[in-house]
């Protein structure tokens, strides 16, 4: 071991090294996580796919005992959920979800994060839940002025008037 | 393992010279490096302690989680900001040490035999340390928080584990409210109640743990880690606002180096990197070739049932039981599972000393390989073959300094398995049967490899533990250099003085009363 005047000198030294090593690192470089012009859009939905419901007829409600005679008769499955987004006329996602659950009867999520260039945006989303029906069930067509590091949510709340962009 | 062979000396080496290189300023009782576990600890202690007084001012509301949190550093700096500050640095601090911790530990392939355990105990570890900092970041609910919850989530997410996207909680200003901030708090106090827990297992198999490093080095890194505190205080981001996205991160890379890391390459090679090293760390001790080295053997007929040999077990490998023929007597049991192979046992046992007539000597407790009976031969073989004038004794350690590379004509050199294996009774005996000097080459302060050998070393030398080195020993015929395997240069160097040390010193002309042993090969 050195002198004691010289090993006091080097602790300092030393110990000068694990501050600024601690320091520096617990707040630098800087992480750009976007750039400038782009901003996020958040494609996500949790939403129960339809079921192939059947009317019971009242002979077939008959049959059953009285506490079971429920109208209609829908299986476990549930349908899965097209979803597709155009921006600017440009189909950016197509996808299907599916049900969760071992029978497929859970719920459809999806979670998708869209880097998007800031400015006037055509955005389109299109979404059918249930797959055995032709066309879109629910549409949305809105014209948004996207600001730069902007986080815009497309969800879907059927209370809510189905998709929504906010 | 050969490829893992081949790499230890490539990180092993350059880690003893940083340490050899901190021993200079610190000396081995105060070298952080050589204490990395104990440090560890010890800014732990600190992360819990300035943590409890930041969850009693901490609110939280969503809006009251940062402005509780901001108030500490702008309205109370000179307390709260100052442990906030200590909070953050600390837990940096924690994840350096940790990980210079296992890269240590595996450069110096302690990872295997009586070590596995410890070793497979430390993988949780590292993952609650990393879950514990990432999640305290997102208390603050500043934007660095926004940003790692949303990065956490979304890789989560990648994994089938969630019904629902969990990167759902965070995709909207109202998505959050306060019981989301008391399910981050009440993951960030049980996650390190957890790693304490772990931290219990991965040390409960050592004996006399360093729970906390020495009161100077302690000192030293509080004073550092306030000054740090003091001039670059820890100060939140501005708050979060799920409505935008930050471009620009103050980041901690020490705890979240993984968020930037998974934009640069995508959530799946992250989880298979992180799952791959998890699996490579636990596999590693299965994958060494490296012989376990035969245990300690008790020898009951010897055994007096002292509990030295237990008392300096580094690894609790001994255990005492009722003796079996002598009633009200007990006797060492050793655990094969936990013994080092180290031989300390022996050179702690009171009937290992080599002025015992018997023709070949037993002790209560011996290590297979290289038994005191061996050692005692061994050394009045050398020492029967020296001349000059000033004949000196080397013991040596395998780990420590090569001794085999200073015996000569009037040197004798005999390499233990550690210098503790080395019972203070063969040093009276070299003296009294031929030697003028013995030097004991240990290894550096706080290097040795079973951790305790060079201190109970020093202790028992210094008569300052059992077995103890007889008081009429001359002092002045002994010395002990703390040598490590780079060392070579430096023990030729205290060899070449101790031994002029000797022959110029007239006080050395008494030396100790000669014994011959009736059976002894220089007899």
């Amino acid at each position: 071991m050195l002198k004691p005047a010289a090993a006091i000198v080097g602790q300092v030294v030393l110990y000068g090294a694990f501050a600024a090593f601690i320091g520096y690192f617990a707040t630098n470089p800087i992480y750009r996580q976007i750039p400038d012009d782009i901003a996020v859009l958040k494609l996500s939905f949790s939403h129960l796919g339809e079921r192939e419901c059947r009317k019971r007829t009242q002979e077939e409600l008959d049959k059953l005992p009285r506490n079971m005679r429920a109208p209609m008769d829908c299986p476990r499955e549930r349908s899965d959920i097209k979803v597709e987004l155009d921006i600017d006329g440009e189909n950016i996602v197509t996808h299907v979800m599916q049900p969760t659950g071992l029978y497929k009867d859970g719920i459809s999520t999806m979670y998708r994060r869209i880097l998007v260039k800031a400015g006037t945006r055509k955005l389109s989303v299109r979404m059918q839940d249930n797959v055995k029906e032709e066309g879109w069930k629910f549409v949305k067509e809105e014209t948004i002025d996207i600001k730069p590091a902007q986080a815009l949510v497309i969800d879907f709340h059927p209370d809510k008037g189905g998709l929504f962009i906010k | 393992m050969k490829t893992g062979a081949a790499i230890h000396p490539l990180v092993q080496v350059p880690f003893q010279r940083c340490e050899e290189a901190f021993d200079r300023f610190f000396g081995g009782d105060h070298n952080p490096l050589r204490h990395l576990g104990a440090m560890g600890l010890f800014l732990l202690w600190i992360i819990v302690g300035s943590g409890l007084y930041l969850y009693i001012v901490l609110d939280t509301g969503v809006e009251q989680v940062y402005s509780s949190i901001g108030y500490l550093s702008e309205e109370q700096w000179y307390f709260g900001g100052i442990l906030r500050s200590l909070h953050r640095y600390a837990s940096d601090g924690f994840i350096l040490v940790m990980m210079l911790h296992l890269v240590r530990e595996w450069a110096y392939g302690r990872y295997t035999g009586f070590r596995f355990y410890s070793w497979i105990t430390g993988i949780p570890l590292i993952w609650l340390a990393f879950v514990s900092g990432i999640g305290g970041y997102w208390i603050v609910w500043d934007q660095m928080a926004q940003f790692s919850a949303i990065a956490t989530t979304e890789l989560l997410d990648w994994l089938p584990i969630f019904s629902e996207p969990s990167a759902r909680n965070f995709i909207a200003p109202d998505a959050i409210n306060d019981r989301l901030f008391t399910l981050i708090v009440f993951i960030h106090l049980g996650v390190p109640i957890l790693l304490l827990a772990t931290l219990w297992a991965h040390v409960h198999r050592i004996s006399r743990v360093d729970y906390l490093p020495s009161g100077k080095l302690m000192r030293g890194t509080l004073l550092t880690l306030l000054l740090l505190a003091l001039l670059k205080p820890a100060l939140s981001d501005i708050p979060a606002n799920l409505a935008t996205v930050a471009t620009e991160t103050r980041l901690d890379w020490f705890i979240l180096f993984i968020h930037p890391l998974t934009d640069l390459t995508s959530p799946a090679i992250i989880w298979a990197l992180l799952f791959s090293l998890t699996a490579l760390l636990t596999v590693l001790p299965f994958l060494s070739r490296r012989k376990a080295a035969p245990v300690a053997v008790v020898d009951p007929a010897n055994c007096n049932g002292c509990t030295r040999c237990q008392a300096d077990c580094p690894y609790a490998a001994v255990t005492m039981a009722k003796h079996p023929t002598r009633r009200t007597y007990q006797v060492a049991v050793v655990d094969e599972a936990l013994c080092a192979s180290c031989g300390i046992c022996a050179g702690s046992c009171p009937s290992s000393t080599p002025f015992r007539s018997q023709e070949t000597l037993h002790t209560g407790i011996d290590m297979p390989q290289f038994p005191l009976n061996t050692m005692r031969e061994a050394l009045e073989q050398r020492m029967s073959a020296l001349s000059g004038q000033t004949r000196i004794v080397v013991f040596g350690c395998d780990h420590g300094a090569d001794v085999s590379q200073v015996a000569s004509t009037d040197t004798a050199v005999l390499s233990l398995i550690c210098a503790g294996m080395l019972p203070p009774s063969f040093v009276e005996y070299a003296l009294r049967t031929g030697a003028d000097g013995v030097m004991i080459a240990g290894c550096r302060q706080g290097g040795c490899e079973y951790r305790l050998g060079e201190r109970w070393t020093v202790e028992r030398l210094n008569r300052q533990r059992e077995p103890q080195l007889r008081g009429k020993v001359p002092a002045e015929r002994l010395h002990v250099s703390f040598v490590s395997a780079n060392d070579g240069k430096i023990l030729a160097h205290d060899l070449t003085e101790f031994r002029a040390r000797i022959e110029s010193d007239q006080h050395l002309s008494n030396k100790l009363q000669p014994y011959l042993r009736r059976n002894a090969h220089h007899a």
